[in-house]
């Protein structure tokens, strides 16, 4: 790599360009699709065809856009920060000081579920209690800039928030109450035989060419594999944004039925989907009458909790401990549907 | 004969690394030793936080990183 600046200054010259670019179709996007639906093929407005049609003409190309910004932002983010960097943070710190830093870093630490288990082992061989470990491993896939970007394109900055919010919220109590169990004795005992240590390799020093390719890397990796669920899922939401009736998901999905949240819930945590194919299926179902608290609990159980993720995790973990982590962070989101629903 | 060993127990990013490697041995006519390991055991004794990793000649070259086949020709020639 080379490290004349030059390469830099005509890289970011070019991001900038693009930028503007982006601010431009951004905010032409509307009447674009307006004029898509109404002069170029004709339909009449304020029937279930055009409103379907707008809907997804307006939406796939706003949700795409505003992914591929976020997933970009994050992805430069990320480069500041590494597992190790993090474990070296959390490492000392006292366990509610620690559940609070465990879940923030669990946002902007690079993550996969496949790497689970080394950060785990890594995690606790450095002495990091179980507690922290765990408000780590729950903020890292539910918090995630996918599903950050999709809330606030469909719903607004202020859903998105709540989101960032209270995920925040279920994974450090949930990691304080599994630290308060005492359950270190239901992790298989292999893991407290590794020994601690370092990989002994040298700290990469990043450049900021290194973190602009991050970036870029991000979006070619995540906006690449997303994409067709985001088309799906809109296509969906365009179904029943045009033909279903106004609060027809009140009955089943609104805040007057008390078990919807439960059962939201437990349909949601086997359900394996990525934010990007059920937020805009979310997003239709809310407009139809289905309550806030109810919406923002299921998708966060299918978000959260995979069983891909639980099946690695039983390498490390026994059934008993497994079951409580699954029961804590299901009664957590539960509670989140019920506060959401009760309070707005 | 150089020896190159792909860590990690399996998951997409995983395989995307051991078809890079190969690739990049390939296209610089290496002989050698490619292996998968898959046993978390030994996955840990090289004390990684994040998968996948490699070894060359049993040293740990980076990990949590799939570099492309370039970067990789780079790193075993």
């Amino acid at each position: 790599m080379s490290k004349s600046p030059a390469p830099l200054a005509r890289r970011l010259l070019s991001l900038a360009g693009a930028l503007l670019l982006w601010v431009a179709l951004y905010g032409v996007l509307q009447r674009a699709a307006a004029w898509f639906t109404r002069d170029l093929l004709g339909l009449a407005a304020g029937t279930h065809l055009a409103s379907a049609v707008e809907f997804f003409v307006y939406e796939t190309p706003k949700v795409l856009m505003l992914l591929t910004l976020v997933v970009f932002g994050v992805g430069v983010i990320r480069s500041f920060f590494t597992p190790e960097r993090t474990r070296a943070i959390l490492a000392g710190k006292a366990e509610s000081v620690g559940n609070v830093l465990a879940a923030a870093l669990g946002i902007v630490t690079p993550f996969c579920s496949c790497s689970a288990v080394p950060l785990f082992i890594g995690f606790l061989t450095a002495g990091i209690p179980l507690g922290v470990t765990f408000s780590f491993l729950i903020s890292a896939p539910m918090v995630n800039e996918v599903a950050l970007a999709l809330l606030f394109g469909l719903f607004g900055w202020k859903v998105a928030a709540l989101y960032l919010g209270t995920g925040l919220a279920v994974a450090i109590v949930a990691g304080w109450v599994i630290g308060r169990l005492r359950l270190e004795r239901h992790v298989e005992p292999w893991v407290y035989q590794m020994s601690a240590g370092e990989t002994g390799l040298p700290e990469h020093r990043t450049t900021w060419e290194e973190r602009l390719d991050h970036g870029l890397e991000a979006v070619r990796d995540i906006v690449g594999k997303v994409w067709p669920y985001v088309l799906i899922g809109i296509a969906v939401g365009a179904g029943i944004h045009g033909w279903v009736p106004e609060n027809f998901m009140a009955s089943i999905m609104g805040r007057g039925a008390w078990w919807s949240v439960p059962l939201a819930v437990l349909i949601g945590v086997p359900m394996y989907s990525n934010a990007a194919g059920i937020i805009p299926v979310v997003h239709a179902l809310l407009e139809k009458g289905a309550a806030l608290g109810t919406v923002l609990a299921f998708m966060m159980a299918v978000i959260a909790l995979s069983l891909p993720e639980t099946i690695i995790l039983r390498k490390v973990l026994k059934p008993t401990l497994i079951a409580v982590f699954l029961g804590v962070v299901t009664a957590g989101i539960i509670l989140v549907g019920y506060l959401f629903n009760w309070l707005l | 004969m150089t020896r190159i060993e792909v860590l990690g127990p399996g998951c997409a990013n995983c395989e995307r690394l051991y078809r890079n490697t190969e690739r990049a041995v390939k296209e610089l006519g290496l002989e050698c030793e490619l292996e998968k390991i898959t046993d978390f055991n030994v996955i840990m004794s090289y004390h990684i936080m994040s998968t996948p990793a490699l070894l060359i000649n049993g040293e740990l070259k980076f990990s949590g990183r799939v570099p492309s086949v370039e970067q990789l020709k780079e790193m075993l020639s």
